[in-house]
């Protein structure tokens, strides 16, 4: 090996740091992908021919939808090297992640009824993708209450992870339930096999949107776990050195 | 093998000595059944509509009503931890404990659904699917109930945060169960339904033990 030690930053007192230095690095980027997406998706992305200006809600709605599955699978997988091999740091990334996929979960259903009533008719139809849409802001609160009910943070995190690795089987249901039920939701307008559906504009207000909303949950979830990490080391050294060092 | 039989016949003997706790949810199940009409009007072409729905619905409330008592003594009086020391694995007591909770809280349900069903208006053919797919369905709610149970097990507010936890688990049931009563009112086979219904069981059957026994080893630690 090439001596790389990759088990450094698995340490909170030596990952803490590294988090205050790239919070900001993260925070520019996303700051920067949403000024650019935003242009995109206001200025140059064309009017669509069937559904107007209405549509331009896309460029808020799917990168929310997209993050909202994404973030419950690193969080479960964390969750799960948590479980597994005891690590603390995995554990509190796990808690972390959770605030911040339950916003953009909620964004994406509130988003989604807002797209709804113009090009719908309707804020809301009991369709396959919808309804596990709402599954998954459920199985997120339930993390959030049980990890908040468990006063001792171990049998929080271990008790987390359980439900987050049960839950898990929710995401593929979402991501393939507009092709294994055939109800109001449109299929995917983007594919890795085939060329996209979309205008190329479109789609690049679209992936611009999504990194900047990828940018900003890699710092959320940063500055969050810094907070867990203050919280449960406090009876630590470094952390008392640190806070008598700056006031 | 034998520690699964004295289990469950322990479990068994011990709902019979409190037989009022198991009488409590059956009851709950038919006042909330019963409600509903009141509710709802006694329309017969309405009722028979939301019929499926609501037996279902009120078959997840009563399964869930009782899932707090199934760890919740044995954890209280210490019997857990001897039987998490003993040499059986403990996701086959889990297992053991899952199947006598169901014969006393889901097997009743199915069995008392048909009268209910009737006060629906359900035809004949209906209440014969509403039983199937009661009894392939509150096995699964009892054994995702348990992974539930295990991890609220000793918490402040436990029963409301089961709950939490365990309702979100319970829809893909809750759709297929009443799904299939459905179909079989408009003439369609409830067959897919039903498969689905067996699908979850044996899934459930194979994975929730383990994960109610390590979610059950957590709460002892």
């Amino acid at each position: 090996m090439m001596g790389i030690n990759w088990f450094k930053y698995s340490s909170p007192a030596t990952f803490y740091p590294l988090a205050g230095k790239l919070i900001p690095l993260f925070y520019t980027l996303a700051a920067l992908f949403c000024v650019a997406g935003l242009y995109v998706s206001f200025f140059v992305a064309p009017t669509d021919a069937t559904q107007g200006e209405a549509y331009r809600i896309i460029f808020i709605h799917v990168p929310a939808a997209w993050m909202s599955m994404f973030i419950y699978l690193v969080m479960a997988f964390w969750a799960g090297i948590g479980l597994a091999f005891n690590t603390r740091l995995s554990s509190m990334m796990a808690q972390a992640l959770a605030p911040t996929g339950a916003m953009l979960t909620f964004v994406a259903l509130w988003t989604g009824a807002l797209w709804g009533k113009p090009t719908w008719g309707t804020w809301w139809v009991w369709d396959a993708r919808l309804t596990s849409e709402l599954i998954l802001l459920f199985l997120y609160i339930g993390y959030l209450s049980l990890t908040a009910a468990i006063d001792d943070p171990r049998r929080a995190d271990k008790a987390g992870a359980i439900l987050a690795l049960v839950g898990v089987v929710n995401v593929p249901i979402i991501y393939f339930s507009v092709q294994w039920w055939n109800t109001l939701h449109q299929g995917a307008s983007v594919s890795l096999t085939r060329a996209p559906s979309m205008a190329m504009t479109m789609l690049l207000g679209m992936l611009l949107m999504a990194l900047a909303a990828w940018m900003y949950s890699i710092a959320a979830a940063l500055s969050r776990v810094r907070l867990i990490i203050l919280e449960r080391e406090k009876h630590t050294t470094w952390v008392q050195e640190m806070l008598e060092r700056k006031p | 093998m034998n520690i699964f039989w004295t289990m469950l016949r322990r479990d068994l003997l011990l709902a019979y000595r409190r037989r009022a706790d198991v009488l409590t949810s059956l009851f709950f199940f038919v006042i909330v059944v019963s409600l509903f009409p009141l509710g709802v009007g006694p329309e017969r072409s309405t009722l028979r509509l939301i019929a499926p729905g609501v037996v279902w619905v009120a078959a997840l409330l009563a399964a869930m009503l009782s899932l707090n008592r199934l760890f919740a003594a044995d954890h209280q009086d210490g019997t857990l931890e001897q039987m998490a020391l003993a040499p059986v694995p403990l996701a086959l007591i889990v297992l053991a404990k899952v199947l006598a909770h169901w014969m006393v809280s889901g097997l009743p349900l199915a069995l008392m659904a048909p009268v209910l069903g009737l006060q629906f208006d359900l035809p004949g053919h209906a209440l014969g699917i509403l039983v199937i797919s009661l009894v392939l369905g509150t096995p699964v709610l009892s054994l995702i109930g348990a992974i539930g149970a295990a991890l609220t097990l000793g918490l402040r507010g436990g029963g409301v945060l089961l709950s939490l936890l365990v309702l979100p688990l319970y829809i893909p049931v809750l759709i297929f169960g009443a799904g299939a009563v459905e179909s079989s009112m408009i003439g369609m086979s409830p067959q897919g339904h039903l498969s689905l219904l067996g699908a979850f069981l044996l899934l459930a059957l194979l994975a929730t033990p383990f994960v109610a026994a390590s979610a059950l080893k957590i709460a002892m630690e």
